[in-house]
């Protein structure tokens, strides 16, 4: 039978990448003016970067700051300081016309490790992984899940997902990358 | 008799034998034999039986063309109908069964159709299923469900696994013989990313075969440093057993990758889909050579000349001892020089040209071979394989004038370039006189979004059939620098079309003469479309079934098209060809499904407390891609039971229901407000923080379209809640109005819907259990209805609305989604002295139609304006304009004839069926019964201990107390009376305490 078997572990490293579940992250959707001094003082407070070019991902530390459209960031902190971020850009944004809002419950989070991270995405979104550059993050699909990814290290690659769909997102990761199914096979 | 030779087969490893069976006879072959060339070294002429006459069939080809040679694969999970036996690479086991026959391949009934050949011509079909009507039922469809089709459906689930994948490059070459490697080498050499894919498990094609040489070495020596050097290049990506499935616009490219074919259940997926994005397609894809139509060519025997010198060169098998040949080209008498070379014997090579002057010819005879210029086949003996030809001139109308016994024959009418993918996308073709074949027009390309080519043919895809010029054509096109590879082969004379051997032959031989000897359509039935006024190729391909089923015509297309031209007298390329369609051959339903099966077939939303629910009964019900529980099922409970008992408890002590589900949408901006007047028909800016209020959505066209509670966060910002199903379709809603209408509305919205984990605890306890856990102020002055507060109850950081759907004292608890089931089971814990139950959707379902309230999808349908549900008191009367506003003041959404929303209570206390119609009196102008109304919400209450009903009826408010009559499936009616449509608490009283 060939029913993939969920990970019921988080963890799955029995294929030719090894995929994880990772832990709890803090996630801010941050919508604004990107191109106003606030919004870049703001961001620079909140993270320690500067404000993302398109489809740019800038990261310092465990805090990161992501490109997520013409109007919109994704704030990356330590799960712990979430709401704390939340209050200080808030803050930080009094009087411009803005959106923060808390996303850390709402999404999952999973890296693709191994030689073979780039053909377990290469399997499940429409994206020209191969050119993907470094700081580069890209919104797309894995298989009907919508998600975000980017290069996060060598050989490694960081998905977002929605929440609900974690177990779903383990599920096709887990599939995609099963033993003897490497697109290129070593 | 068809046998494995001695010596020689360049693509078999005699070392490797392998065993196999057909029809239950156990077989062998060896390693490299494709299925067709391990039966035919076994002997295994006939292969099956035709689609109309059950005549028998051997194979024709061999590689993709093949129209014959089908079997049933594989045993259990693992058959599959339909298995081209030439391009089915042999492995140990392999079960292979023959089709279309019955009760045996050998003595088959149906082989009788092919005695009553006259009583079933082109468009019989058609023809006899005109008329009566009743006969469908009763002759035709049990017959034609017994004989129609090929092949078995498979009837086990799949055992193996599928995948697709997604790939991009520069340039995708498409075939590996010398051209698609040329191209590719050159391509490469350039630094482009390069895809090379073929379709078959080996490079170049029919070079080796063909005995070209290349460079000065044989084509199989350049070919296998071709595929070193490409292989060391890192920009450059080779794929064996790939098929390019389909072309299509911009540039994607479907590659069909068969893994795991070969070597079933060694845990490789069996079939990748490649789903590729290509800068440029190069078609490398060869061409197939056309069959010739002489009366009895569909016997078993009777094979393609190129065929016959694959089988030979590549798989060392004899179709024969001694193969006759029938030409109208010079490429045909390789096929003897290989069969000479094997050691076997050619009786003569039958030439339709009336001189045959050209170089091969010179060779044949010089071994000896006789020719026969201005000949052809009068007509081929043998039944279930061919014993002899009887020869007659090529310009006269067929009489014998002599004949040669043999095994096989060998023919060739020339050679079509394999255009399909040049096809896909639009690339148009040109009809070639001298070589008598349709090839691309380099003029007409499929092309780009900038207006270029996206396709180049290549080589004899191109209509180049001289390998030099092919390998030139190749290096060209893929802008090769310096010098192309040189190719020497013989120089070869020109080809003379024949569509018909002999040209004059009569009625009896025509007849005979198969086009599409898988679809059974012979020369004299196109010629009688013809007749009946079929001018088109697209009709004449429907109604003769010519170039349908599995092999989509690839040899008979041509030869038909010709024949159709003839008898229309039109030139071949006005009557022009039929579309070519993707897949290029068929390709697995598992392929295209890939990953989709099983547990990840579709996504499946889980709520944070979905894991408590699976552990606790629940009954689960499919909202969107949410599953959310109907109901929990205790013990033995039947599931309406538990509905019941659920409602009970929320109705007497305290409920909680898993709301997370339902959208919430954060509206913020100075403009917010005036977005949300737009997009509810209700005013949404008066709401004062803090508070609470119902609203109704509405498309451009005045249907509603969503409903749900706005709470008012602070002064700027709003929260939305919508329906389960709707939370994604409403924030693109709001977004589209905002990007594309709107856009200078300062707004920004955020889908917050899974951030949250949201509990309903409704009931007469719902208080007590939440001042149980503590921390916030619940009571009735402090906390009104539809209030909101923010707090921390019982430890946990939350917002509470203080709302109801049950019409019982309710709070809406909202915490972060990674508290939700800590927050549930603190619920739990502390309301056991309460009663506490956890209640599903159908509870919820049932409560709040014992209270009227509405439901989307339910009470609407997408035709349903708020006014037909007495909704106007949601409505504002007072604002310039809402979407659907203006919708709403048109003549027929103001007519008084609407049927409008009532409660029905049924006479008997039964439950009237879902989705019943109310009859009215008399019938309408299809002899229809006239209809008043129907029902749109419908269960048993079990508050009430009666049937209950919501519907929209016809002045149905106006008539409070009329009984209508709802009529049943089988006969009788249920009675029921209008009411209103709040069955339970109509003063509200219950929920605001």
């Amino acid at each position: 039978m060939s029913d993939p078997v969920r990970a019921l572990s988080g963890v799955s490293d029995k294929g030719f990448a090894t995929v994880a579940m990772a832990g709890p992250r803090g996630m801010i959707t941050l919508r604004g003016d990107l191109a106003s001094a606030a919004v870049k003082k703001a961001v620079k407070a909140a993270t320690g970067t500067a404000v993302p070019a398109r489809r740019r991902i800038l990261a310092e530390g465990a805090r990161a700051a992501a490109w997520m459209s013409p109007d919109e960031l994704l704030i990356l902190v330590p799960f712990e300081t979430a709401a704390a971020t939340v209050a200080a850009l808030q803050a930080a944004l009094a009087g411009a016309h803005h959106l923060v809002a808390d996303v850390s419950d709402a999404r999952a989070t999973f890296t693709i490790r191994g030689a073979g991270a780039e053909q377990v995405l290469m399997k499940l979104c429409p994206v020209d992984v191969a050119t993907l550059a470094e700081g580069e993050i890209r919104r797309s699909r894995a298989a009907q899940a919508a998600c975000a990814f980017w290069r996060s290290a060598e050989d490694e690659f960081t998905l977002v997902a929605f929440r609900s769909l974690a177990d779903y997102v383990m599920a096709i990761l887990d599939n995609a990358a099963r033993p003897g199914s490497a697109l290129f096979p070593a | 008799m068809s046998t494995r030779l001695s010596r020689g087969g360049r693509l078999i490893d005699r070392a490797k034998p392998l065993s196999f069976t057909f029809n239950g006879r156990r077989m062998q072959g060896y390693a490299g034999d494709t299925l067709a060339s391990a039966l035919l070294g076994q002997d295994r002429m006939m292969i099956g039986r035709s689609f109309k006459y059950h005549r028998p069939r051997g194979v024709i080809a061999s590689g993709a063309e093949e129209p014959n040679g089908l079997v049933g694969l594989g045993t259990g999970g693992r058959f599959e109908p339909n298995q081209r036996l030439t391009t089915t690479e042999l492995f140990e086991g392999a079960v292979t069964v023959s089709q279309n026959h019955w009760p045996s391949l050998d003595f088959d009934i149906g082989a009788l159709n092919d005695r009553f050949a006259r009583f079933l011509p082109a468009g019989f079909y058609y023809k006899t299923f005109m008329f009566p009507r009743f006969a469908w039922k009763h002759l035709f469809e049990p017959v034609i469900r017994r004989s129609a089709g090929l092949g078995r459906v498979p009837a086990d689930r799949d055992e193996d696994r599928y995948e697709h994948a997604y790939a991009f490059a520069d340039l995708v070459i498409v075939g590996g013989g010398i051209a698609g490697l040329a191209a590719a080498l050159a391509a490469g050499r350039q630094g482009k990313r390069v895809w090379l894919i073929e379709q078959g498990a080996h490079w170049g094609g029919r070079a080796p075969v063909d005995g070209i040489q290349i460079d000065g070495q044989t084509a199989e020596a350049w070919m296998k440093t071709a595929v070193q050097d490409l292989e060391a290049m890192a920009n450059v990506t080779l794929r064996l057993r790939t098929m390019a499935a389909g072309l299509y616009d911009h540039g994607y490219l479907l590659g069909y990758e068969r893994l795991a074919d070969h070597s079933p259940g060694d845990g490789r997926p069996r079939h990748r889909l490649w789903r590729i994005r290509a800068g440029h397609v190069m078609t490398a894809t060869g061409a197939i050579e056309r069959p010739l139509s002489f009366a009895g060519n569909d016997i078993p025997g009777v094979m393609l000349a190129s065929a016959v010198r694959d089988y030979v060169v590549n798989w060392a098998v004899s179709p024969g001892d001694r193969t006759v040949i029938v030409t109208n080209n010079d490429d045909a008498y390789r096929t003897a020089l290989a069969l000479l070379d094997a050691g076997l014997t050619v009786p003569a090579v039958i030439d339709a040209r009336a001189e045959v002057t050209g170089d091969l010819p010179a060779a044949v005879r010089a071994r000896g071979v006789r020719v026969l210029a201005g000949h052809g086949i009068a007509k081929v003996t043998g039944e279930k394989r061919v014993t002899g030809v009887s020869l007659c001139v090529q310009a006269g109308e067929g009489a014998e004038i002599e004949s040669l016994a043999c095994d096989a024959v060998a023919m060739s009418g020339g050679w079509s370039p394999v255009v399909h993918l040049w096809s896909h996308c639009g690339g148009k073709l040109i009809w070639d006189e001298g070589a008598a074949m349709f090839r691309p027009d380099p003029s007409r390309p499929a092309t780009g979004a900038d207006g270029a080519a996206m396709v180049t043919a290549i080589g004899s895809a191109n209509g180049i059939l001289d390998p030099h010029e092919a390998l030139a054509d190749a290096h060209r096109a893929a802008g090769g620098k310096g010098r192309a590879p040189g190719a020497a082969a013989e120089a070869e004379a020109p080809i003379l079309p024949v569509w018909i051997m002999p040209a004059a032959a009569g009625p009896a031989l025509r007849a005979k003469m198969w086009l599409d000897p898988q679809n059974d359509v012979k020369v004299s039935d196109v010629q009688l479309a013809a007749r009946e006024g079929y001018e088109s190729v697209e009709h004449t391909k429907r109604y003769t079934t010519l170039g349908m089923a599995t092999d989509q015509g690839k040899i008979s297309n041509i030869n038909g098209l010709a024949v159709l031209s003839e008898a229309l007298h039109k030139p071949i390329p006005e009557t022009g060809t039929t579309t070519f369609r993707p897949p290029y051959t068929p390709i697995s339903m598992g392929a295209i499904a890939g990953e989709a099966r099983g547990e990840i077939f579709q996504p499946l939303r889980r709520s944070p407390m979905h894991d408590w629910h699976d552990g606790h009964g629940a009954h689960w019900e499919p909202v969107g891609l949410w599953r959310r529980p109907y109901c929990y099922r205790r013990g033995g409970e039947a599931v309406l039971e538990a509905v019941h008992r659920e409602i009970r408890s929320v109705r007497t002590a305290v409920g909680l229901l898993d709301a997370s589900t339902l959208g919430k949408i954060l509206v913020k901006g100075p403009d917010a407000g005036r977005l949300l007047d737009m997009l509810y028909t209700g005013v949404m800016s008066s709401l004062p923080v803090g508070k609470c209020r119902y609203g109704l959505m509405c498309s451009e066209n005045g249907f509603l379209i969503d409903d749900g509670v706005v709470a008012r966060l602070s002064e700027d910002s709003w929260l939305c809640h919508t329906t389960t199903g709707g939370a994604e379709r409403i924030h693109g809603w709001m977004e589209d109005w905002l990007q594309c209408e709107w856009w200078d509305w300062k707004v920004h919205t955020a889908n917050l819907t899974e951030q949250f984990a949201q509990i309903a605890v409704a009931g007469p306890n719902a208080r007590k259990l939440l001042e149980k856990l503590g921390g916030m102020d619940l009571s009735r002055e402090a906390f009104p209805f539809m209030e909101w507060r923010d707090g921390t109850l019982g430890g946990f950081a939350a917002r509470l609305y203080r709302i109801s759907f049950s019409g019982e004292l309710s709070y809406e608890v909202a915490v972060p989604a990674s508290q939700g089931r800590a927050l549930w089971d603190a619920l739990l814990a502390a309301g056991g002295e309460f009663g506490v139950t956890p209640y599903g959707t159908e509870a919820m379902h049932i409560m709040r139609a014992e209270k009227g309230f509405i439901m989307i999808g339910d009470e609407t349908d997408g035709t349903v304006i708020p006014q037909d549900l007495n909704l106007g008191w949601a409505i504002s009367k007072k604002k310039a304009d809402y979407l659907g506003k203006r919708a709403q003041e048109r003549s027929h959404m103001v007519d008084p004839g609407r049927w409008k929303l009532v409660g029905l209570e049924t006479l008997d206390g039964g439950v009237i069926p879902d989705g019943a119609y109310a009859v009215a009196e008399g019938v309408n102008a299809n002899g229809q019964r006239n209809v008043q109304g129907r029902v749109t919400s419908t269960y048993f209450s079990p508050t009430l201990g009666r049937g209950i009903a919501m519907g929209l009826v016809r002045h149905g408010p106006d008539r409070l107390g009329e009984v209508i009559d709802f009529p049943l499936v089988g006969g009788g009616a249920v009675k029921a009376r209008i009411v209103d449509p709040v069955f339970y608490d109509k003063e509200g009283g219950r929920q605001n305490v």
